[in-house]
């Protein structure tokens, strides 16, 4: 069928309220507006005002209570609107939700999901258009996830909330109208493994979430030079699938990671220091990086677009560290 | 009077004895490097966990702050446990990992022990919907101090509370400071009950330094939210005799004030009234101290047998067992 990333979304959600009458939605906006990005429009009509929660803008207040509700046997979905404001809830996502499996010696998990929209692209400046899915995987105790796909944006969520412990979903803004062929029997995928989404000999090019298409456009560019690039969507942040990335390393001998985060810090940073840490003798050539300029993002077109990785810049990049043919 | 009608008094007294014992084992240990870290004990302020924990059922749920080793021991958690856990120790009621300011107990429904002043509140919330979700009559009974009231996430969770008519108690514990900063320095309003009435939260006040007045408190309200009546505030004033931490060398307050305070010491003033008013033997009392007494000294020597937490075991409870990463999903 073809649906969208953001109606997969919806699908998900839909069937996890109807498969567990534990599960349910809060956040601010999420049943009369329909959600700031209209994933949970309908939902409301459809589940009622107890189940899909309108909250007020209490970032920390509804997100610890996502929390306790977990604690307390429920299995809740606490939409954040953005990334950007889910820094008002980090002390519970981080000093709670992360944190209180292992202070209490194993006695309380925190079966929580958590969903946000993040990244730029949308001429949104700097405070609505942070990537900070690599902040959040530096936190033990969590588990990141990043859906590119329609599978994924399809499947990710139930065996997310099947997960014992905190999973945060984070949903490029870009990638909601994203079109395209899901099966009519899409259902749960797993939430532990990267997919090669383009197989490939000669780069690795690491990417996740909203810079995936980007990457696609980019290894179509090499390809019509003659560079074969294999595409790596690590699909969970936290934990990395290390056994993906260094399977594709050591295939091509060379790796560039595109990540929409900053550089400094980053989870680019990451994955570059685990590829030469366990892969250092495989390389062909240095560890190639492709992230945001290191600015607070702008808000004019020409301005943003030069602060993004963008597939030319990605081509670029690779071209660095593949030789040239012929 | 019979002996039954005795007993709620004389359990109050015991259960404030409890305490103050075992803050003052604290404070030995931590004296004799035992005990490390942080460490804040509620000497002074015993009638508070006395009076509200009296009138919370089994099933109820607890959520406290850092200076939480009373409220712990009266939910149910063994002395024993707490002074485990203390020391590091695999017998500790969280395996070493928790420590002074992080008791947890599932079997009582402690949830803590939160060192983030006022990072309880939104969770206390939580607990609450989801027992009104599932139509179960239980309160959360939810513990903080009056820093806690400038901070966002109680006025965030207060309003979430009143506006959903969660079954929430929240418990003030008002000593006065912040640390080291006196109300009057830290609030615009120090009258605190006046923040909840902002939230259309019934709010009132009681003496925290008489665990009779504190428990008559704690029954209306909690009586009222597990009837249905939505969430209710309590502001308990208190004090505390010792200093904020171990590491407080007390420069914002007077050595006369404390004294003031002292003359009002919550176990004395109730032994007295006991004593006084024929209810409580000296015999009687005796006892009571004799078996709190044996209680510390049991629980010191269960910790000193304690198993240190193996180093083999630092990365457990990071993630549930069956959700280590790596792990295949069916």
């Amino acid at each position: 069928m073809k649906t969208s990333y953001r109606d997969a979304m919806r699908a998900a959600i839909r069937e996890a309220l109807q498969r567990d009458e534990r599960v349910f939605l809060m956040g601010e906006d999420v049943g009369r507006y329909g959600g700031c990005y209209a994933v949970s429009l309908g939902l409301l009509e459809e589940f009622g005002p107890e189940r899909i929660r309108d909250t007020p803008l209490s970032e920390s207040a509804f997100t610890g209570a996502g929390i306790g509700a977990a604690l307390g046997g429920m299995r809740p979905i606490v939409e954040i609107m953005t990334v950007n404001f889910s820094l008002l809830a980090l002390d519970q996502i981080m000093n709670n939700a992360a944190t209180l499996l292992h202070m209490s010696g194993g006695q309380f998990n925190v079966p929580i999901v958590i969903r946000m929209t993040t990244g730029a692209g949308r001429q949104l400046a700097a405070q609505h258009s942070h990537s900070l899915e690599g902040w959040y995987t530096h936190i033990p105790g969590l588990r990141i996830v990043a859906p590119a796909t329609l599978e994924d944006a399809r499947g990710m969520l139930w065996t997310a909330l099947e997960d014992p412990d905190p999973v945060l979903i984070f949903e490029h803004g870009t990638l909601y109208n994203a079109q395209g062929e899901l099966d009519d029997d899409a259902g749960p995928v797993d939430i532990d493994s990267a997919a090669i989404r383009r197989p490939g000999t000669d780069v690795s090019l690491i990417t996740y979430g909203g810079t995936l298409p980007t990457v696609l456009d980019a290894a179509d560019r090499l390809a019509a030079e003659g560079i074969s690039s294999e595409v790596l969507d690590l699909r969970t942040l936290r934990p990395l699938d290390d056994v993906a990335i260094a399977a594709t390393v050591a295939k091509t001998h060379r790796a560039v990671v595109v990540d929409e985060g900053w550089r400094s810090g980053s989870l680019s940073a990451e994955i570059s220091a685990r590829i030469t840490e366990t892969l250092f003798y495989d390389l062909d050539a240095p560890v190639g990086r492709v992230c945001s300029a290191e600015v607070p993002m702008p808000y004019a077109r020409h301005l943003e677009l030069a602060a993004l990785p963008t597939a030319e810049r990605v081509v670029a990049a690779v071209r660095q560290a593949v030789p040239a043919r012929g | 009077m019979t002996d039954a009608q005795h007993r709620p008094a004389h359990d109050l007294l015991r259960q404030m004895l409890r305490i103050r014992r075992l803050e003052e084992t604290c404070v030995e240990l931590y004296s004799a490097s035992k005990i490390r870290g942080f460490l804040h004990v509620q000497i002074g302020e015993e009638a508070v966990a006395a009076g509200v924990m009296s009138v919370l059922e089994p099933d109820d749920a607890v959520v406290a702050t850092y200076r939480e080793h009373g409220h712990a021991l009266l939910r149910g958690v063994s002395a024993e446990s707490v002074l485990a856990e203390m020391y590091g120790m695999q017998e500790g009621c969280c395996r070493g990992r928790g420590g002074s300011m992080h008791l947890f107990d599932a079997a009582t429904r402690f949830y803590g022990g939160n060192a983030i002043v006022a990072g309880g509140l939104p969770v206390a919330v939580g607990l609450a919907l989801a027992d009104k979700m599932v139509g179960r009559e239980r309160v959360t009974a939810c513990f903080f101090g009056d820093g806690a009231v400038a901070e966002g996430e109680f006025h965030e969770s207060l309003n979430l509370a009143a506006l959903w008519q969660l079954p929430v108690l929240f418990v003030c514990e008002n000593n006065l400071y912040a640390m080291g900063t006196a109300l009057r320095y830290s609030e615009s309003q120090t009258d605190l009950a006046l923040k909840a009435a902002g939230y259309e939260i019934p709010a009132w006040a009681a003496d925290g330094m008489d665990a009779l007045a504190v428990a008559e408190g704690a029954r209306r309200a909690v009586d009222a939210v597990r009837s249905g009546g939505g969430p209710h505030f309590l502001e308990l004033r208190t004090y505390r005799f010792r200093a904020h931490s171990m590491f407080d060398p007390e420069r914002y307050r007077d050595k006369a004030e404390v004294a003031r305070w002292v003359e009002r010491d919550p176990i004395r003033d109730l032994h007295e009234r006991l004593t006084a008013e024929g209810r409580l033997s000296d015999e009687e009392w005796a006892v009571i101290q004799r078996e709190v007494d044996a209680e510390m000294q049991k629980a010191v020597a269960f910790a000193e047998a304690g198993t240190p937490e193996p180093v083999e075991e630092l990365t457990r409870f990071v993630y549930s067992e069956q959700s280590a990463p790596g792990r295949a999903v069916s």
